[in-house]
């Protein structure tokens, strides 16, 4: 039982509906660990993007609120399994840790909140595995390993960038790390730290295709039997769309992609609802069964 | 040895300070060595380069950088960012450019125009970026 940080859980936008699979999978597997959370009282949307403009304040109350709320909780750590949430909330807490200008401003105008000054640590729930479970204890209770698994994991932006933020700054395999611990074999790929072509989805569709196009014939030429990711928007762009951006990659194979609170969940052996993986498409379930991971369904 | 000498309007002048003041950074560091293009993501789909907007930029041409429409195509995807040798934050430029425009009331993009299918399928967290980036 980890009992030695007490622990905020910050949903975010998407997690409750369109990211089921990456929540519950995730909350399943941290119930299993032995990890005590609780989930943050009145969250809201952190804004997504990290505003980037120096004359910009009132995009930094959103996620900086957020901070707010797990303090007045009595919690130290706030954990996301989203990256997109993730690198918000981190660059939030080091603006007001790193600028006392700023953070007076933001905490005079939030006139209806405590103080704020950047008391909670941020933290992504790779890295909590790590520091907080360690690898070894998180093979020990592996109970079914994904053995012979060949994954391409799948970085993209937010998690590593910038430099600042990056989830793997000690560990630059972090991702890999993990796969290891649950018995996967990582496959290394070109594209893993690229971009999917984010919010280019909506806008310019088009254009986030061909971007998603060229991470997927990446990860086809690694030989990789399924992609790992862990952001909503990341496996919209590259397994939601993929069936019409297949259509842009000649001799083209589907490839499953999951989220990493997937695996784990199935690794540690958990109920496979919980993976909710008829939200990730057909490929991924078959996947699974094919290789005995989770049992196939009685006839 | 002869100089050339390039001489900068006040109305362009005023146009680098303004990109200066929103995005913290100084485009005049910039040497033009084209690793922001080269690393750039979009590029492909982009009628200009990086690295030609950003020498337009340290001209105050920001009107010919928007009208290329370079801005509203970058993904934050911060590639340019860490790799620039010149440690200017590229991405927080292209955001200045892009708020340029938004704030003249102005969106690029436009919920009555996106797809029925993109609107079903797509996570909520697709619309929030795309409107806090390309809306006014």
């Amino acid at each position: 039982m980890i009992t030695d940080i007490k622990l905020s859980y910050y949903p975010g936008c998407t997690l409750k509906t369109k990211a089921r699979n990456l929540e519950e999978a995730a909350l399943g597997a941290l119930t299993a660990l032995g990890i005590e959370y609780q989930e943050l009282e009145r969250w809201n949307c952190c804004g997504a993007v990290f505003s980037l403009a120096d004359d910009d304040l009132i995009h930094h109350l959103a996620p900086v609120r957020n901070l707010i709320r797990a303090a007045q909780q009595g919690s130290d750590t706030i954990v996301t399994l989203c990256s997109q949430c993730y690198n918000v909330l981190s660059r939030a807490n080091q603006l007001v840790r790193e600028d006392e200008t700023k953070r007076k401003t933001l905490n005079d105008f939030m006139t209806e909140e405590p103080d704020y000054n950047g008391e909670v640590e941020v933290t992504h729930l790779l890295q909590l595995l790590r520091d907080r479970v360690g690898w070894e204890t998180l093979r020990s209770k592996v109970k079914r390993p994904l053995d012979g698994l060949k994954v391409a994991t799948f970085y993209g932006c937010t998690l590593i960038r910038p430099e600042s933020v990056a989830i793997n700054g000690p560990s630059p395999e972090i991702f890999e790390e993990f796969l290891r611990a649950l018995g996967a074999e990582p496959v290394p790929f070109s594209a893993a730290q690229e971009c999917c072509g984010s919010y280019q989805s909506v806008a310019n569709p088009d254009a986030a295709s061909d971007r998603a196009a060229k991470v997927l014939r990446s990860v086809q030429a690694s030989g990789a039997d399924a992609l790992v990711l862990s952001c909503p928007l990341c496996e919209y762009n590259l397994g939601t769309r993929q069936g019409e951006i297949l259509e842009r990659i000649e001799d083209a194979v589907p490839i499953p992609s999951f989220y990493f609170t997937q695996l784990l969940a199935v690794a540690l052996g958990l109920e496979p609802e919980l993976c909710h993986l008829e939200l990730n498409g057909e490929a991924a379930l078959k996947l699974l069964k094919a290789r005995e991971y989770i049992a196939a369904a009685p006839a | 040895m002869g100089q050339l000498t390039v001489s900068i309007r006040p109305e362009q002048r005023a146009k680098i300070q303004k990109v200066k003041e929103i995005s913290g950074e100084n485009v005049g560091l910039c040497m033009q060595c084209g690793t922001c293009s080269a690393v750039c993501p979009m590029v492909d789909s982009m009628n200009m380069t990086t690295r030609k907007a950003m020498h337009l930029l340290q001209y105050g041409l920001t009107d010919d950088v928007i009208d290329s429409k370079l801005a509203p195509l970058c993904a934050s995807c911060h590639t340019c960012s860490v790799r620039c040798p010149r440690g200017i934050d590229v991405a927080k430029v292209f955001e200045a450019v892009r708020l340029l425009v938004s704030r003249q009331n102005i969106d690029t993009i436009n919920l009555q125009e996106i797809a029925k299918g993109t609107l079903e399928k797509a996570p909520q967290i697709a619309f929030v970026s795309g409107f806090r980036k390309l809306t006014a």
